[in-house]
């Protein structure tokens, strides 16, 4: 299995790239962890192949005023697993980043191509719906900002047009004393998930004042499950607010279909994951506002 | 396209088509077939190389991508003669049977020991676990890995800086 011929132009500037891409069957590569399987099996045969790993402008992780945090796209798995920064302000990234394929894998891939691709259970999509983030898109063109749910159309599906690159993503602060939770299952650790749970917690006066749930493993893509959160605000995070938030995220999901495992498994696994999610994400939050 | 790094401290220029893989160029231009290829996209781990410190597949890379880069591969970590302490480990606990995924483990483990603490056998499983072995001796792989973790441990209590 070799890629098929391409031209290849490897920029180190955005408007370069931008102005490049703007050629016919042109395809960008960042980290190229899911493109180069692409090629090598010639599902894809773009005319040319442009490499942005060499543009340091997006190679970047910073502290937003308002106390949030401005990722570049270029920023590989392994660096948000082990940013300091990262591990201070939303440790359910560093936590899920640490799900993506292998070590290997998290050397190379980038949110940004992660967000791209948008594989249906990919924990950067997962988590960017949960945390409200905004996308950066750029093209020739101009500048837009996408929020994540707004992006995704579907599995492997976005709003990008094929002249257009993610340059960004801003996750917004979290309150403090937020409480998370994450879990995942896969048959083997570092395969696509099967299903996935992502859990925010805040509390006041020992009751749930805000939740967000979100979950990956439907057909579609990860999804914020309303009906969840209503679930669990004004309670105790106690079984009964858990399985009732169960049930919306089993009444609101769709399950893949696949050999992993049937819709009937699918949706007994969200209920588990979901249910350790909450309570991971209520204990933390109990710790934070000690 | 003309490229230029250095593999295993050695510099190298070569010209070579966009579309090859940095395994192939490691193989096929270079001969060195320490790299071994298994699945080429991606899953089995064998063709794990270290490029500027970092493990990666070499079939998820393109040889112009690693122009002006540091690429190591096994080669670099022993000869048959005289064996790094990583490749030692693996002898001394049988962890190899046909060989084919060795280099792979053995090139994902520098980048491991570089980067995790290991210090549990669930860490280390999970660490190799995209590393495929079809003889299945994945028992004897992790206790040779596990040695070399605790003799890190071991001798970063002396103070040695001990080579992998």
């Amino acid at each position: 299995m070799k890629p098929p011929a391409f031209d290849y132009l490897r920029t180190s500037t955005l408007p370069e790239a931008l102005e490049a891409l703007q050629t016919e069957d042109a395809k960008l590569i960042a980290g190229g962890q899911s493109l180069m399987p692409m090629l090598n099996f010639r599902l894809l045969r773009p005319a040319l192949l442009v490499d942005i790993n060499r543009i340091r402008a997006l190679d970047t992780l910073e502290q937003t005023a308002g106390g949030g945090l401005r990722i570049g796209a270029l920023t590989r798995h392994l660096k948000l697993e082990f940013s300091p920064l990262v591990r201070a302000k939303f440790p359910i990234l560093a936590a899920a980043v640490a799900h993506i394929g292998h070590l290997a894998i998290r050397n190379r891939g980038t949110i940004g191509g992660s967000l791209s691709h948008a594989d249906p259970v990919a924990e950067h999509l997962l988590v960017s719906v949960l945390l409200d983030a905004t996308l950066t898109v750029q093209s020739a063109a101009g500048v837009r900002a996408v929020p994540a749910a707004q992006h995704i159309r579907g599995a492997l599906s976005t709003s990008l047009a094929p002249a257009e690159i993610v340059t960004a993503i801003e996750l917004p602060p979290l309150a403090p004393n937020t409480g998370w939770g994450f879990e995942e299952v896969a048959r083997r650790r570092g395969d696509f998930a099967i299903a996935a749970a992502a859990v925010l917690i805040r509390r006041s006066a020992n009751l749930v004042i805000e939740a967000r749930v979100a979950v990956a493993g439907g057909v579609d893509g990860p999804v914020r499950v309303g009906g969840a959160e209503r679930a669990l605000r004004g309670t105790r995070c106690d079984a009964p607010a858990i399985t009732a938030a169960a049930d919306a995220v089993r009444a609101s999901v769709e399950p893949n279909t696949d050999l992993h495992g049937s819709p009937a498994l699918r949706h007994h696994i969200l209920g588990a994951l979901l249910a350790r999610a909450c309570k991971s994400a209520w204990d933390r939050s109990a710790t934070t506002h000690a | 396209m003309e490229i230029t790094l250095r593999v295993n401290g050695v510099a190298v220029r070569r010209t070579v088509e966009a579309r090859l893989l940095l395994s192939d160029f490691l193989r096929g231009t270079l001969g060195l077939t320490g790299t071994h290829v298994g699945c080429e996209h991606g899953v089995c781990g064998a063709c794990t190389v270290l490029v500027d410190g970092d493990s990666v597949r070499a079939c998820l890379m393109l040889a112009v991508q690693a122009d002006g880069c540091e690429v190591t591969t096994v080669e670099a970590l022993g000869t048959v003669e005289r064996l790094g302490p990583l490749q030692e480990a693996f002898r001394k606990h049988h962890a190899l049977q046909c060989g084919f995924c060795t280099s792979g483990m053995l090139m994902t483990s520098v980048d491991l020991l570089r980067k995790y603490p290991l210090e549990s056998d669930a860490e280390i499983r999970e660490g190799l676990s995209g590393n495929l072995c079809r003889c299945t001796g994945y028992e004897h792989i992790v206790r040779a890995l596990r040695e070399v973790a605790q003799a890190r441990v071991a001798g970063a209590q002396a103070g040695e800086d001990e080579p992998i």
